[in-house]
């Protein structure tokens, strides 16, 4: 650092020596010669602002550290108005909290460089008593309209248009002058185009009907869905039996564009009510699908399924310890391998519970019911010794975080959108193992006819242990998935067991495909119901609806048709 | 015969010396009074309970050091209700009778509180209830360190519908379906509606305990502040945040377009949450880590040293909060009552506890209330940090008292501001 400001001093010497003497010289010289003087000084002087040897008010400056919200908003004002691309940064470095002070000095800090926010100089070294520069929401928002309009004069391209985009979305009224300045100086026609449909909402107040016409026209394509408030507002009735547009014509324009907006909105709740139905769908069928092999195949009355789920988000929550220790630049990977590791880990468990325990109980579904719920117990009791009775943390990866707005009011998660893929390639991986290998084929033909399958020579107890260890890792990789998204700890299994339980007796025992209709079609319903009448209503008019429907088709959405059901 | 004598004797003399010596063991271990600690450490409120339990432990620990209670140290004993409300009033019953405690420290949500009730009532024993909650009880076998609606809720919404807190106009109630959301909302709803908010701005929504899809409820919060300047009120208890918190992040609103005022989110439930996309959404608290004085500071390094100690589990990053600091002041309370009252004695000791005053970790000196069991406290309203710390953005002059009877519910103005004493609790 020190070496730097040395350098910077040696360079500013050498500057004054060179230049000096040329300057007194250059008045006899022409004056094109000067300008070009001049402009080299401009440069020169650039070239020293980035290392900060201009200044922002320190008025300004000291009312953004030190003033209260009022002061606040009054110094972010006149940062606006002087239109200074300097304040970019202080604001930006004000509204993500780098901004801190030292004494009555204001300093930008980033990592383990300071500036001064006044005068822009490197500040070297630290000090070492520093307070955060607190902003509020309030201030947060007035800093994003502000840095909005300071982006629309930006001379890249991508910040402009970001910026109008931004602009065009934002609740609060925009800054009209500015937007017209900006719309005077913009030359590419993207950005025009918002910038033209963001005035032509502020038209609405105008006192000229036709320009009002104008903008309510403007707002049919506006994607913000706040136009839709806007509009209708203008469509009400005051309390005086007068509308609040005292226009014929403008509230006929008005009512079309309200429906053409509605309209977009409401493929925008449909698209969003069938993602969350998708998406909760594919999580019971991630918590079922294991147990569609253990119960429905294999007819085991498995209580311990949820405890496998358990122990794959466990797995899971162990691999990210791991890679936290000894590969933190992979992190953001971790679930690549926490995926085979879970499954891993659960069909193990599951194997042994098999050979020990269930193996032992077949064709006596009673007793195999009571023996796996006390597994189920032992299990919930070992992982609460070994991890503590609380929740554990399993974060997401980056990559699995924030969303993806596919119209203006949906936005998926990029974490539900990744367990809806998950899920289906799971399906496919499974009907692949069922239907294409020779396991597979040993699985059905066991569960078919057991005796017959044995006369031919498969070897029934290694195919019984094989197919429950799948399910198992299935179960496993259910809970994987769920660490994604839900809570991990002790419990986990036992807020899905039942869950998991209707849907494979909805789909009907021993059909692979009925329990994923069933999946999806709970997940539809229950998010239909949850839409109308809330979370509580629609938990409760699930189980219902199931026993109801169990009563009637006691089979089940699909049943087994011939003689194999006997088995 | 002579021998035999001699080895009578002998004997005789040894078991008297180790009578005599058990005695003294007695008198050298000196007496022990039990106090219960009643926290549920697995289940869906683990994840705000098991805490509480280490801070009393933590704050017996201290006060043993320091040579007890009235000569006598203290024996915690710890038991888990499991997050089953039954299962509270049954353990309680078990500390009452069978562990004869004088005093038990425990319960967070009210529906577990309301199970235990009726056993402290009619064993007359003392519970020390830690966590805010909605009002509308006055026991006098209780006393209630955490906040009352005006001390927590009411703050809170005003605090939203000014110029700093983003000038609210619609609210979105959200909370988990028992009593205290239920009772809050009520309150909060006919507190809206005294500054003039529309029935049609306000919005109910209500999840089970332990709820994980927010998917829909974010999406309606989304739809519904498209009608003007939204705020959502949370009060969502337990694990269930968790998932909350990152629907709300991944779905993108921020604290800029709805905030969310949460009742029942400290530093301890956010642990666990990639905070960076909360920024700026709210908490209301009677005390917040952060804050910066003497009383804190000390707070925060013992518990600290405490945790690091015991090997708790997120020592590592060791985190203090409102309930942690209503627990450690309850302790304290009591224990200064029993120096007041001279005894253990359970009448004796609540008539002392009024009145008590405590040099708080909040930095003030809190009271409890002569009268009304409930603590003077000041309110702090904070906005989470990227570092899922909190920045106070709003407090109180000083400490407020609390109203446990709140005037926006019908019928509590004849309400006394004291505990009443009925005919069947005499007897």
């Amino acid at each position: 650092m020190k070496g730097d400001s040395h350098n910077l001093a040696r360079r500013l010497r050498s500057f004054a020596t060179f230049y000096f003497p040329l300057f007194t010289v250059s008045i006899a010289m022409s004056t094109k010669s000067i300008a070009r003087r001049v402009v080299l000084l401009v440069l020169f002087a650039c070239a020293l602002g980035a290392r900060g040897a201009t200044a922002i008010d320190i008025g300004v400056v000291d009312a953004l550290a030190f003033g209260d919200s009022d002061e606040r908003s009054a110094a972010i004002a006149k940062l606006v108005d002087e239109a200074d691309p300097r304040a970019i940064a202080l604001l930006e470095a004000l509204g993500s909290g780098d901004l801190q002070t030292a004494g009555k000095r204001v300093l930008i800090v980033k990592g383990k460089d300071a500036f001064d926010a006044v005068t822009g100089e490197r500040v070297s070294p630290l000090p070492p008593v520093r307070e955060d520069v607190v902003a509020n929401n309030r201030v947060r928002r007035e800093i994003a309209g502000a840095l909005g309009v300071l982006k629309l004069l930006s001379t890249e391209r991508a910040v402009r248009l970001g910026a109008t985009k931004a602009l065009a979305l934002s609740s609060d009224d925009a800054p009209l002058p500015s937007v017209k300045k900006a719309l005077e100086r913009e030359s590419d026609d993207e950005i025009k185009a918002i910038l033209v449909s963001i005035i032509a909402s502020a038209g609405l107040k105008s006192d000229i009907v036709e320009e009002r016409i104008a903008a309510v026209r403007a707002l049919e394509h506006s994607s913000n869905p706040q136009t839709r408030t806007l509009l209708v507002q203008l469509l009400e009735k005051k309390s005086d039996g007068t509308y609040a547009e005292p226009d014929e014509g403008v509230r006929g324009a008005a009512s079309i564009s309200l429906r053409t907006v509605e309209n977009r909105l409401a493929w925008g709740e449909r698209v969003g009510l069938v993602f969350a139905s998708l998406s909760l769908g594919s999580v019971l069928l991630l918590a079922a699908l294991g147990l569609a092999i253990t119960y429905g195949l294999m007819g085991v009355i498995n209580m311990a399924h949820g405890e496998l789920m358990m122990i794959g988000a466990y797995a899971t929550y162990v691999v990210q310890n791991a890679f936290k220790v000894y590969a933190p630049e992979w992190f953001a990977w971790y679930l690549v391998l926490a995926v085979p590791i879970a499954f891993v880990a659960s069909a193990l468990v599951g194997m042994v519970l098999e050979r020990t325990v269930i193996r032992h109980l077949y064709g006596r579904p009673l007793e195999t019911l009571l023996a796996t719920w006390g597994i189920s117990l032992l299990l919930i009791q070992g992982v609460r010794t070994l991890f503590g009775a609380q929740n554990v943390q399993v974060e997401n990866p980056s990559w699995m975080s924030g969303g993806i707005a596919i119209l203006s009011n949906v936005v998926l998660p990029w974490n539900r959108i990744f367990i809806v893929l998950f899920a289906a390639l799971v399906l496919v991986a499974i009907w692949l193992l069922l239907t294409r290998t020779r396991l597979g084929l040993f699985v059905r033909g066991v569960t078919q006819n057991r005796p017959m399958a044995s006369c031919v020579g498969v070897a029934t107890a290694r195919v019984d242990t094989l197919a429950f260890g799948v399910g198992s890792g299935i179960a496993g990789l259910g809970g994987c998935a769920l660490s994604q998204i839900g809570n991990v700890g002790p419990d986990l299994g036992q807020s899905y067991i039942v869950d998991s339980f209707m849907v494979v007796v909805l789909g009907g025992v021993g059909q692979l495909a009925g329990t994923v209709y069933a999946a999806l079609g709970l997940g539809f319903v229950n998010k239909l119901i949850e839409s109308w009448s809330g979370a509580v209503v629609a938990k409760i008019a699930v189980l219902v609806f199931i026993i109801i429907f169990i009563q009637k088709r006691p089979q089940g959405l699909f049943a087994f048709k011939g003689r194999a059901q006997e088995a | 015969m002579q021998r035999r004598v001699l080895l009578k004797a002998v004997t005789l003399a040894a078991a008297s010396a180790a009578i005599g010596l058990g005695s003294i063991a007695v008198v050298a271990q000196q007496k022990t009074v039990k106090i219960g600690i009643l926290h549920s450490l697995s289940g869906t409120m683990a994840i705000s309970e098991t805490v509480l339990k280490d801070t009393a432990l933590m704050a017996i620990e201290e006060i043993n050091a320091a040579g007890g209670v009235l000569g006598a140290k203290i024996e915690a004993v710890v038991v888990d209700p499991a997050s089953n409300w039954p299962l509270f009033a049954e353990k309680a019953r078990q500390l009452i009778t069978q562990d004869k405690v004088s005093a038990v420290f425990g319960c967070w949500t009210s529906v577990s509180r309301k199970s235990v009730l009726p056993v402290f009532e009619e064993l007359n024993s003392l519970l020390f209830y830690p966590v805010q909650y909605e009002g509308e009880e006055l026991s006098k076998n209780v006393f209630y360190t955490g906040a009352a609606p005006n001390q927590q809720a009411i703050p809170a919404v005003e605090y939203l519908m000014s110029k700093d807190g983003g000038g609210a106009k619609r609210f979105v109630l959200l909370g988990t379906d028992y009593v205290y959301p239920r009772t809050t909302n009520k309150i909060l709803r006919a507190f809206l509606k005294s500054k003039g908010v529309a029935e049609k701005d306000i919005d109910e929504v209500y999840t089970p305990f332990g709820h994980t899809d927010y998917q829909t409820i974010v999406a309606n919060v989304k739809k519904f502040s498209a009608g003007g300047k939204t705020a959502v009120i949370s009060t969502i208890n337990g694990d269930s945040n968790v998932p909350f918190y990152k629907e709300l992040g991944n779905q993108g609103l921020k604290a800029t377009d709805v905030p969310v005022m949460a009742f029942s989110v400290g530093e301890e439930e956010l642990r666990g949450v990639d905070t960076k996309p909360l920024v700026g959404h709210l908490a209301a608290w009677n005390y917040f880590m952060s804050l910066k004085n003497p009383a804190n500071d000390g707070f925060r390094n013992k518990w600290a040293n405490y945790a690091k100690v015991k090997k708790l589990a997120g020592a590592d990053k060791s985190l203090t909060n409102d309930p942690m600091e209503a627990t450690y002041i309850g302790i304290y309370m009591w224990k200064q009552a029993v120096e007041k009252a001279k005894t253990f004695d359970i009448d004796k000791v609540i008539a002392a506890v009024g009145g008590q005053t405590f040099v708080a970790p909040s930095g003030f000196t809190v009271k409890m209330d002569e009268k009304n069991h409930h603590l003077h406290k000041p309110v702090f309203i904070g906005e989470i940090k990227a570092d899922g710390q909190f920045n106070v953005v709003w407090k109180t002059a000083g400490p407020v008292k609390a109203n446990p009877w709140s005037k926006f519910i019908a019928g509590n103005e004849t309400k006394k501001d004291e505990p009443v004493v009925t005919a069947a609790m005499k007897k």
